[in-house]
C-alpha cells in the first residue's frame, strides 16, 4: 500500500475523499493498531480545541466534524431533535454505532448552545469516552480574560495528565505549539495559494486536503502539505473566466464536498472560506513566552481568527469582515450556513450588510449534511455568477 | 381569620400591576434623560446596576409579553423581513421586530438602551442578540462571561474573573452615569434580594403540600416577574410578602388552583406563551399540578439554598450568575429535576421541548431517556414553541397529553391505588 507521502496529487486527493466518506474513521482504527494503548486519542467537535495539549500528551488530537452524508441517522434521531442542525445528530450517531470506539477522549468548547448540551449527552451515553467541556472566554475586553482562559487551559492539562497517567512538560508543549504553529503556516500558504492562483487548486480540493489533516498526526500532513506545493507548481493550469467569490458560514458543520465543487463548477473561484476553521485558528504563530500554557491562553484571547461563535469585544467581527473582503478581492459573497446553526444564521444579517455597504453582491442558503442534490444549487449560482459577470462588463 | 380576608389572586393580579406600572416609568426613561440598562433575565446582575439607578429592561420580558398579548407573530416577521431565519430563537426576532416597529409593543414605548449588559449565564443566542442591539443603538455592550457550570463545585478561578469583570463593569457605569459604585447602597439593595428570595422560596416550598396549594409552573411564572425584575426594591419584598399571604390563605382555606388534584408532575421548559391558557387547560382537564419546574428557575436557583449576600456583595453576584438553571449542563439539569421529582413527590415528569431555544431543548430528548429507562419516571415529550404561535398544534398536544395521562391512570387502577 502506498502511504500518503508518495502519492501523486490526484491520489491523494481521492484518497482524502475516501477517508471523508468512510464514517468508520479508519485513520484512526489504523492508528490505534499500530499504537494500542500507547498513545490516546483525543477528539475535539468543532470548531476549536486545543489539540496543542493534547498532542503534548502524546495523544493524537483529531476533529470530528460529523458523519457527513454516508452515514445513516438511525439511533440519533431519539435523542436530538430535528430542529437541531444535523453535525450535532451524525456525530452521535457516529458514537452510538461504535465509529468512535477508537476514541479515548472528547472534547466540546462553548461554541453554541447545541455543542455545549451535546457535550452533555457524549457524557451520558459514552461512559468509555472522557468529554471534556471547555468554557472560552467570551469577554475578550477583559484584562482577566488571558487568566481565567490559562486556568480553564491548566485544568485541561491536568485532565489530560490523568489521563495519560504522567506529567506534561512545559517544553512538552511548547514543542508542540511549535509544531501546529507550522502545520498552520503550510495551511495559510495553501490559503494564499488559492487566493493569489485560485487555478492552480480548486477549493474542492483544498478542502479535502484541509479535511484529512484532521485526522492524522500533524506533522505528516505538514509535510504532505508542502510536497503537495512544489507538484501544484508544475500543475498546468489557465485561468478562467470565473467570479472571486468567498464563502461563509460554514464554520462547524461541513458541507458535502459535491455542494463545493458545483459552487465552483457554476463558476466561482472560492478564493477564502470559513471551513473547518480550527485548524486554521490563528493566522500568524502563536507566540511562545515563558509559560506556554499562557501563551495559548493570550493568542486564544487576543489574535485568533474571528468567526461566529465568539464575541470580539471592541473589535467587532463587522470590521474584519469588510476587511476580508477588501483584502480577497471578491466579486460576490455565498452567505453557507448549516441548517439550523444560529451563529451562523444571527451572523448573516449582521454581514450581508456590510457586504451591501462594500456594494458586493451576496446570495445566501443554507445546506445539510445529508442534501444530496445540487442541481438547483448550481442554477442558483450559475445564475449569480452571470448577473455579477454582466455588471461588470 | 385574618387569611381568609387576603384576595385569592393577589399574586396574579398584583404582578400584573406591578410590571404594568414598571414599563409605564420605562416609557418616559428616555425623555427624562434617565439611564437605561437592557439586561437579561438569566443570572442578572440588576442590584449592580440599581446602585447606579440605571432602569433595567429585559428584552426577554417584552417578547414574552408580546407572546401572551399575542402580537408575537407580527414582531417575529418583521424580524425575517430583515433577514433573520425562521430557525432562530423567536424571542430575539421578537425583540428586533419591536425595535423596527419604532420601539412599541402592546407596553406601550420601550426605552432606548444607554448601556447593554450581557450576563452570558444563559445561551449563546444572548451574545448575538446584543450584538445586533449594539449596533443598532451604536451603544456600549458590556459581556458579562459567566463560566459554564459543569458540576456542584465552584471554581476560584471563575470566580475571580466574574469579580474582574464586575469591577469593570462599575467603573463603566461611572462612567455612563457619572456616579460614584457605593457598596452600602448595593448592600441595602442585596438585603431586600435576600428579603425576596426567602418568601419566594416558601412559596415554592408550598408545593410539597398534597394537595398543591400552588402551581409551580403555571402560576409560578408569573409570580417570579418581580424576583426577576424588581428584585432589591421595597416593591418587591411587598409583593412576595403578599403573595405569601395568599399562598397561606389558601392553605388555610384549602383552596388549590386545581380544585381536584390527580396528578402532580414537574415541568421541564418553558410554557408557550402565545397559547399559555390553552396548554394549561390541556393540563387541567386531567387534574394535573405542576409541584415543580425548571423554567421558573432560569434567572435563579434559591431554593436549594443561596441567597444573595450583602456582607460579600460582588462574590454573591458572581455566585449568582453561575448559579442559574440556564447555566447548568445536562448533568446538573438532570439532578435538579430529578430532586424536584422526589422532594416534592410527583408522579411524572414532562418535558416541554421548545424549538426556538436550543439552549434548554437540545439534549431534552436525551434527559428523557434518563428518565424513563434509568430512574423509571414517567416521562411526557411535548413540542412547540416558547414565542412562535407558528409552532403550536393543540390538536397535536392534547392527543399527546391525553394518552400520557389516560395510561397513567390506568396504571393507578391496575396498580390498585384508585385515583
Ligand atoms: S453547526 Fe452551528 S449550531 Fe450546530 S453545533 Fe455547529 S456551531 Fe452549533
Ligand atoms: S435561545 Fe433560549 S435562552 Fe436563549 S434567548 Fe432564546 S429563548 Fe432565551
Amino acid at each position: 500500500m502506498k502511504t500518503q507521502p508518495d502519492m501523486k496529487f490526484e491520489e491523494r486527493i481521492a484518497w482524502c475523499k475516501e477517508q471523508l466518506e468512510d464514517p468508520t474513521l479508519p485513520t484512526l482504527r489504523e492508528f490505534k493498531g499500530r499504537n494500542g494503548t500507547r498513545a490516546p486519542i483525543v477528539g475535539n467537535f468543532p470548531v476549536w480545541a486545543p489539540q496543542e495539549i493534547a498532542h503534548a500528551a502524546g495523544a493524537l488530537p483529531v476533529t470530528i466534524a460529523g458523519g457527513g452524508s454516508s452515514v445513516e441517522i438511525d439511533h440519533a434521531d431519539s435523542r436530538v431533535q430535528s430542529f437541531v442542525c444535523s453535525i450535532s445528530r451524525s456525530t452521535l450517531e457516529l458514537g452510538l454505532r461504535g465509529y468512535l470506539d477508537p476514541i479515548d477522549a472528547m472534547v466540546f468548547t462553548s461554541i453554541c448552545d447545541v455543542a455545549r448540551n451535546l457535550g452533555g449527552v457524549f457524557k451520558r451515553n459514552f461512559p468509555k469516552i472522557q468529554t471534556f467541556y471547555l468554557h472560552c472566554p467570551q469577554n475578550v475586553a477583559s484584562p482577566a480574560a488571558v487568566d481565567y482562559f490559562a486556568t480553564e487551559l491548566r485544568r485541561f492539562r491536568r485532565a489530560m495528565e490523568d489521563f495519560i497517567g504522567d506529567g506534561i512538560t512545559d517544553a512538552a508543549i511548547a514543542r508542540s505549539v511549535g509544531v501546529f504553529n507550522e502545520h498552520r503556516s503550510a495551511l495559510a500558504d495553501l490559503y494564499t495559494l488559492r487566493r493569489e492562483h485560485p487555478e492552480k487548486i480548486s477549493a474542492t480540493e483544498s478542502y479535502l486536503l484541509l479535511r484529512a489533516s484532521q485526522l492524522m498526526p500533524r506533522e505528516e500532513h505538514t509535510a504532505i502539505l508542502r510536497s503537495t506545493f512544489a507538484e501544484l507548481e508544475a500543475r498546468p493550469t489557465r485561468r478562467r473566466d470565473k467570479i472571486r467569490v468567498l464563502i461563509e458560514g460554514s464554520f462547524c458543520e461541513q458541507p458535502p464536498w459535491e455542494l463545493i465543487e458545483s459552487m465552483e463548477d457554476a463558476g466561482c473561484y472560492i478564493v477564502d472560506d470559513d471551513f473547518l476553521l480550527g485548524p486554521r485558528w490563528y493566522d500568524t504563530p502563536v507566540k511562545l513566552g515563558e509559560d506556554p500554557i499562557r501563551s495559548m491562553a493570550e493568542a486564544y484571547v487576543r489574535y485568533s481568527v474571528t468567526s461566529s461563535i465568539r464575541h470580539y469585544g471592541d473589535r467587532p467581527r463587522a470590521d474584519h469582515f469588510a476587511h476580508k473582503l477588501k483584502a480577497n478581492q471578491v466579486d460576490g459573497v455565498i452567505f453557507c450556513a448549516a441548517k439550523f446553526c444560529e451563529p451562523a444564521l444571527y451572523d448573516y444579517v449582521l454581514l450581508k450588510d456590510i457586504a451591501d455597504q462594500a456594494g458586493i453582491p451576496h446570495l445566501s442558503f443554507e445546506f445539510e449534511e445529508k442534501m444530496g442534490v445540487f442541481e438547483t444549487l448550481r442554477t442558483q449560482v450559475e445564475t449569480f455568477v452571470e448577473s455579477i459577470l454582466l455588471f461588470a462588463d | 381569620m385574618p387569611q381568609a380576608q387576603v384576595p385569592m389572586n393577589t399574586g396574579r393580579d398584583l404582578q400584573k400591576e406591578m410590571l404594568q406600572n414598571w414599563y409605564g416609568q420605562l416609557s418616559q426613561a428616555n425623555e427624562k434623560g434617565e439611564k437605561v440598562a437592557y439586561l437579561f433575565i438569566s443570572g442578572n446582575i440588576m442590584e449592580l446596576l440599581k446602585v447606579f439607578d440605571f432602569h433595567v429592561v429585559f428584552p426577554e420580558v417584552n417578547a414574552l409579553q408580546c407572546g401572551i398579548k399575542r402580537t408575537a407573530g407580527d414582531m417575529i416577521l418583521k424580524a425575517e423581513d430583515l433577514g433573520y431565519s425562521s430557525d432562530v430563537c423567536g424571542y430575539v426576532k421578537n425583540d428586533i421586530g419591536l425595535v423596527a416597529n419604532d420601539m412599541t409593543g402592546p407596553f406601550g414605548k420601550m426605552a432606548k438602551p444607554d448601556l447593554l449588559v450581557c450576563t452570558y449565564s444563559g445561551c449563546n443566542t444572548y451574545i448575538k442578540w446584543f450584538e445586533a442591539l449594539a449596533a443598532h443603538f451604536n451603544c456600549p455592550l458590556y459581556m458579562f462571561d459567566v463560566p459554564f457550570s459543569r458540576g456542584p463545585e465552584t471554581h476560584a478561578a471563575d470566580i475571580r474573573y466574574m469579580l474582574s469583570e464586575l469591577k469593570e463593569l462599575i467603573a463603566l457605569c461611572e462612567k455612563i452615569t457619572g456616579k460614584k459604585y457605593d457598596e452600602d447602597k448595593l448592600k441595602d439593595i442585596l438585603r431586600r434580594s435576600r428579603e425576596a428570595e426567602d418568601l419566594w422560596v416558601d412559596i415554592l416550598h408550598s408545593a410539597k403540600r398534597t394537595p398543591s396549594p400552588f402551581d409551580a409552573f403555571f402560576e409560578a411564572v408569573f409570580f417570579m416577574a418581580p424576583i426577576y425584575v424588581l428584585r432589591g426594591s421595597q416593591d418587591c419584598v411587598d409583593y412576595y410578602r403578599a403573595a405569601k399571604a395568599e399562598i397561606d390563605a389558601r392553605v388555610v382555606s384549602g383552596t388549590c388552583p386545581i380544585p381536584e388534584e390527580k396528578f402532580r408532575v414537574v415541568m421541564e421548559g418553558p410554557p408557550p406563551w402565545p397559547h399559555f391558557r390553552t396548554f394549561w387547560e390541556l393540563f387541567k382537564t386531567w387534574g394535573v399540578v405542576c409541584v415543580g419546574s425548571s423554567y421558573s428557575k432560569v434567572g435563579g436557583i434559591w431554593d436549594f439554598g443561596f441567597r444573595h449576600d450583602p456582607e460579600r456583595p460582588l462574590e454573591s453576584l458572581a455566585e449568582y450568575s453561575l448559579e442559574c438553571y440556564t447555566n447548568y449542563n445536562l448533568g446538573r439539569r438532570v439532578e435538579m429535576l430529578n430532586r424536584y421529582m422526589k422532594e416534592y413527590n410527583a408522579d411524572a415528569l414532562v418535558i416541554h421541548s421548545v424549538k426556538s431555544c436550543r439552549a434548554f431543548s437540545m439534549g431534552q430528548a436525551d434527559m428523557r431517556e434518563v428518565f424513563i429507562h434509568d430512574l423509571q419516571v414517567p416521562t411526557l415529550f411535548i413540542e412547540s414553541d416558547l414565542a412562535d404561535p407558528r409552532y403550536f398544534s393543540k390538536a397535536q398536544l392534547k392527543n399527546r397529553i391525553d394518552a400520557f395521562f389516560e395510561s397513567l391512570e390506568h396504571h393507578r387502577i391496575v396498580a390498585g391505588q384508585t385515583a
